[in-house]
This record gives structure tokens, sequence and C-alpha cells, in this order.
């Protein structure tokens, strides 16, 4: 589950990670008053507007309403005080955001966090997360800060640093101390790093968070080390014991059909083609969408109706694929195994009829009880073609899709 | 023995008085395994069907009962815990079925038992269907009755699609030797490598199918250990060749991640290896048997 920079910078300093001031506010109006304070506080003209969405690259992004331009996604104020935040936010709120990350449909910026100036030194790059193949929580440093980490690791990898974390004894003072001689700290600048990191691992052993990363991590003019943003994501498996995450999840950044699949129980991801696929277990889920395409297709969607499908999941997950309009038919790949397909087949054929369906079915079942369910699908006198395989199954329905009777 | 287990298995059931334990621990015994015990902590001293014993703790039902392997269905706020403690009691064979286990707790889990995982203990899972020798003993939630006893050894991290290979396995008329799910979660106990050391050893198993998915670098290691050491035929498939970066499928551990894990670096990784990758998920079977014959290890009937 993703959070907003706000929401993260809320959290690291809880945690004692040193962040910018700043406030977020949800009208323009707030924008000014937290402008304002700001300018108080510091002593300075400089206000950074940062639009909220769980988006990356809202810098280079470019805000728009009513198919009006309106600007970046991030606004740097030099002069012209509170007013001029007031006028930035004014500018994003209600905007489209569109960046790299987040197209080609972009996200509409609810809020925005109004920061102090920084006067920046240098920018360097730090993130922590869990390595599979290691088994260890690995943290990635990087003198190129402000940069796509990803390119960086493929065009210079060896401006990467990384340290491996033993959950056991925790980070280590030698490790954190490698990391940070390696981005040219300074004696007095290492200290801080790590003490930063210090406060990064407890936070993501504590929180169950799955990432964090820091892009830019600022080192100021007075020496100061900042974390200029805060992307951070928890392992939804911890729902269960971080409760207080629940009041952190944007609703609005999410596919709501996606989030809608999910309170159901159900996988669903969302895809580009017109093939909907209702499916039992991730494997053959995602084996379905590359048959699909293997026999010339293109699948609408992944979907893992999951293990205990009966009757209600079946019409759930047929009203879910529906609500594509691009699916021109559905293929139906279950291998029941302690599931009966006869009780899947029933299930088809009720949320054929409840949904008045409309695109033709094909149905392949295998497992406990498939003839029995074969011959309810036959008799139905539904549009519901039957198939042997899952072969059978995908070069018919990508027929179907072709050419439509 | 065929591998990790077989009729002389005795296994107990953590979580055997929750539903899904106590449904699958029945389906387990209506196929033959032994099931020696359960335990729940604060139902000790109640019996389940009649039979089985349910103890408070691993370590009595071990001492107690003799057994050798445990089977976890405990939810995923206790599952690692429940690992932990299956290890502890000395039991040789771990099998987690629980999925949503905290990444946290696994990270922790597979720590502790960092040094003992391959040598005096075997984890599967978790997040996985279990592990079957057909007519010997069925450890988990896969249908029994697909399978058919045989010299194909299947590994893989997803369930369903290891039923398909059983099912075409079985309907070209091989069958297995033993099936390994090895689950879908980033962090597991035993991996591909560990499951191909047990089936390039055992002398039950002639051929080999390794099932594997999109995410992580299990695959590509997997490769490396069969260009140096299997010399058994061995077929691949991986799944999500259409699976968009960035999107988690359905697995927690199946995403693409900053271009990494893709399938087709594993298909071409496993290709290099020698190992010969089915078209589609529906010609494991059949690409396994072309294989065999091409070989000399079958003749075309």
């Amino acid at each position: 589950m993703k959070i907003h920079e706000y929401q993260g910078k809320e959290l690291f300093r809880k945690y004692g990670i040193a962040v910018p001031r700043g406030m977020v506010a949800f009208t323009p109006e707030e924008a000014r008053l937290a402008a304002d304070k700001l300018m108080q506080e510091t002593g300075s003209q400089v206000i950074v507007v940062k639009s909220q969405i769980h988006a990356g690259g809202r810098g280079k992004g470019t805000v728009t309403r009513d198919g009006k331009v309106l600007g970046r996604g991030v606004k740097v104020i030099t002069s012209g005080g509170s007013h001029a935040a007031r006028d930035a936010a004014e500018n994003m709120l209600n905007g489209t955001l569109l960046t790299i990350q987040n197209a080609p449909n972009g996200s509409v910026v609810h809020k925005v966090y109004i920061e102090e100036g920084i006067k920046i030194a240098r920018e360097l790059y730090l993130s922590m997360l869990v390595d599979r193949d290691s088994r260890r929580i690995v943290v990635m440093a990087s003198t190129e800060g402000g940069m796509d980490i990803e390119k960086v690791a493929a065009e210079t990898p060896e401006k990467i640093q990384r340290g491996y974390i033993d959950p056991v004894t925790g980070i280590t003072g030698f490790q954190a101390r490698k990391l940070g001689f390696g981005l040219g700290l300074t004696k007095e600048q290492v200290s801080k790093f790590v003490s930063m990191l210090n406060g990064l691992f407890t936070f993501f052993m504590k929180e169950d968070v799955d990432l964090i990363e820091i892009n830019p991590l600022i080192i100021t003019e007075a020496g100061e080390v900042l974390a200029g943003d805060a992307k951070v994501s928890f392992d939804e498996n911890a729902e269960f014991r971080q409760k207080s995450h629940e009041s952190l999840r944007d609703e609005g950044e999410e596919n709501a059909t996606e989030l809608e699949a999910k309170r159901a129980d159900i996988s669903y991801v969302a895809l580009e083609g017109n093939i909907g696929c209702m499916v039992n277990g991730a494997g053959l889920a995602m084996s379905t969408m590359d048959i699909i395409a293997h026999c010339g297709g293109k699948p609408a969607n992944f979907l893992d109706v999951g293990g205990g499908a009966d009757e209600a999941r079946v019409t759930k997950a047929f009203s879910i694929i529906l609500r594509d309009p691009d699916v021109k038919g559905i293929f139906v790949n279950i291998f029941g195994g302690i599931v009966k397909c006869d009780l899947i087949a029933q299930g088809i054929i009720n949320a054929t009829k409840t949904l008045g369906l409309k695109v033709p079915v094909v149905a392949r079942l295998e497992g406990t009880n498939v003839e029995l369910g074969r011959k309810l699908l036959a008799e139905s006198g539904l549009n519901i073609t039957p198939a042997s395989t899952m072969l059978d199954g995908a070069q018919k329905i990508c027929a179907l899709v072709a050419n439509p009777s | 023995m065929a591998i990790l287990i077989g009729k002389d298995t005795r296994v107990l059931v953590q979580g055997i008085t929750g539903s899904a334990g106590g449904f699958h621990a029945k389906k387990c015994m209506e196929y033959g395994t032994k099931i020696v015990g359960g335990v729940t902590p604060g139902r000790g001293g109640e019996v389940f069907e009649g039979s089985v014993p349910v103890f408070n703790t691993v370590e009595q039902a071990v001492r107690e009962t003799g057994a050798t392997a445990s089977v976890i269905f405990v939810p995923p706020p206790g599952a690692a815990d429940a690992i932990l403690e299956a290890a502890d009691a000395g039991v040789h064979l771990v099998i987690c079925i629980t999925e949503g286990i905290p990444v946290a707790d696994m990270l922790r889990a597979r720590r502790a038992l960092e040094t003992r995982l391959g040598k005096d203990l075997y984890l599967v899972g978790p997040n996985c269907p279990g592990v079957i020798t057909p007519d010997e003993c069925k450890i988990g939630i896969m249908p029994g009755h697909i399978h058919r006893k045989g010299n194909v050894g299947i590994v893989s991290r997803s369930g369903t699609l290891t039923y398909e290979a059983v099912g075409q396995t079985t309907a070209v008329g091989l069958g297995q030797s033993t099936c390994v799910g090895i689950g879908g979660d980033p962090l597991n106990g035993m991996d591909f490598v560990q499951a191909l050391e047990l089936f390039n050893a055992d002398p039950e198993t002639e051929s080999i199918i390794m099932i594997g998915e999109i995410g992580g670098g299990a695959e590509e290691r997997a490769a490396d250990y069969i260009k140096r050491h299997v010399r058994k035929p061995v077929v691949g498939f991986i799944a999500g060749r259409t699976a968009p970066p960035g999107k988690r499928m359905g697995h927690a551990g199946a995403v693409i991640s900053g271009g990494k894990g893709t399938a087709a670096d594993k298909i071409a990784a496993l290709e290099t290896a020698g190992v010969r990758i089915a078209p589609s998920p529906a010609q494991m079977g059949d690409t396994l048997k072309a294989l065999l014959i091409e070989r000399g290890l079958l003749t075309a009937r």
C-alpha cells in the first residue's frame, strides 16, 4: 500500500528522520496560510509547492485542467510570498497531473505539500527494501540523486552501493558508515547519515514497510542531511497488526475495479486487451493470459477467483470483468481440484443469466465432476462454448472475438 | 522413495481444529497419509475425527507420536511462529500452506533457520499447495485423484499450474514421482535448486518439469544448477510472458520490478542450460514426452 509524501514525512519525523519543514494543504487558502507560517519560521522567501499524488516524476510532470496546461507538478516560489504559493496551489488542485509513472491517465491532485526552500549542496539517493534473493533488507545509496534509479542501475551500476542488513543484528555501525563515506560525506555528515539510517531501519521493521525511497536525499549548504522526498509503501499482509495505516490509505489513487475485486478476495489486474479471463490460481491465471496471446488474442485482465470459488464469487468475477467496456468475450479456465466443476458451471450459468451477458463465453473446466459440469453448460441453452483443454479454449475464444457471429 | 515424503512419513497438522486445517487433514487421511496428530494451542486433549490426538505444542506432539513432518494451516498472524515451533520440535519437513504471511515475519523465520535448511530440515512454502508422492502420501491441498504414480518429478511456484502439469503427464501415460509446490511468496523455504538436487539424486525420478513465473531470480539460479549438475531431461514453463511490469500478479512474489524477473530472461536462462521450454501451459506433458522420445528414453506409440 502506497502513501503520499506528506504522510511519509510525518512518519519520518516520528522516527527522528530529518526532513524539511512542511505542511499539507487541501485548499489554496490553506496553502497560503501554510506558506505564511513557514516564511515566518525560516525567515526565507523560498517556498516549494508539491502536488501530492502517489506516482513519481511529479517535478517533470504536467498539470492540466479542462484541457489547459497549468504548469508542473512541483513549483518553487522565490518571490511573491504566500500569495504566489496560493496561486501555485490553485493551479495544481483539482488538476490532472500526468507523469512518466502514471501515463496515460494521470492522477487528480487533491492536496499539495507546502515546504520550506532548502539551500542544496548535493542531491543523493537512498532506498531500503526487502531483497528476496539474499533474504536481507538492502540499503541502496547513490551519488546520483534526483535521477531515475533504474536508469542509473542500467547505465552506471558502479554508482550504486548496497548494504545488506541482517534482520537479527539490524543495521550495524560499520555498514552505515561505509555507505556514508562511500557517498563522499564528511565526518559530521556521516554521523547524521548513520542516525538517519537507524531511524529508517526502526521504522521499516516496526511498521512493516516494504519500500522506502528518498530521492533526493539532500545535503544542505549548512551540512544537514535531509530527506527531500519520502516514497513509502507498506506490506499489505501485515495490515492486521498495522491498524493505524488504514487511515493513510487514499482510495482515489487506486484502480476502483481492482479495489472492489480485492474486497471480494479476487485478484484482478486490468490490462489493455479485449478477452476477459476468469481463472482459479495465480499461475494458471497468468498462463491463461499467455496462451491467449500465444493464440493471437489480447487478454483484457488477470483474474484469480481464488481457491474457494463458489457461485457468488463467480458472479462477482464476471461482473468485475464486464466493468471493462473493451471486453468482447470471456474465457473461463478452471482446474477444479477440491472445488467441484458442476458448482462452477452452475455459477457461470447463473452469472450469465443475472448479468444478461451479451458476449460469448468459452469455458474450460477440469477436475472433480467435470462431466456433470460440461453437461450443465451444454444444456443451458446459453452462449457458452465448452472447451476440452486450455489450448482448445484459448483458440475458441480468440476465434469468437476475432470473428463475431 | 521418491523425494521428501513416502508411505512411512508421519504427519502433524498445525491448525487442525481450524476449518481449512480440518478439511484438508481429512482429505489427506482419505488419500492414505499417516496423519498422526494435530496441534492447536489450548485444544490439547481433544481428538480429531475420532482417531487423531490434538496437542497444545508441537514438541509434545512429536514426542508422543514420532511425527517426522508437519503441515501448517495456521492463519497469517501466527504462521511464521508455527514454522519456527515445528522446526524447534525436531521434525525434518515443514510444509506451510498459509498465504499472506507478513514479509518481515518470513525474513526473521528464514534467518533463524538459515543454517539448518537443506541440511536436517526442509521448509516448503509458504503460500503453496504442498507435496505429494502419488499412492503413498499427500500433504497439502492438491486434489489427490489426478495424480498417478510414475517417474516425473514436478516442482512449481504455482498450485493450479502444478495440477495442470500433473493432469498432462498423467494423460500422456507418464505419471509423477513427487510433486512439490514451493509457493508463490517472495521469501520461501525450498527453492528450485533444493528441489532439483533432490530429484536429481532420486532414482525413481527420471525426468523433471519445473514451473516458474515472473519475479525474483530463482529460475535463473535453477538454470545455473541444471547446467552444472542435471543430466535428466528437464522441461520448463514460465508463467507471465504477457504480465505488465510493476504489477503484482496474484502471488506476492509475481512482480517484475526494475526490469528484473521477466519471463523472457528466465526462459533464455533455462534454454541456455538445456531445458526444453513448453510453448504453452497446455503442452508441458507433450513437450516432455517428445523430449523423452528424442533422447531414446521412451518409445513412441
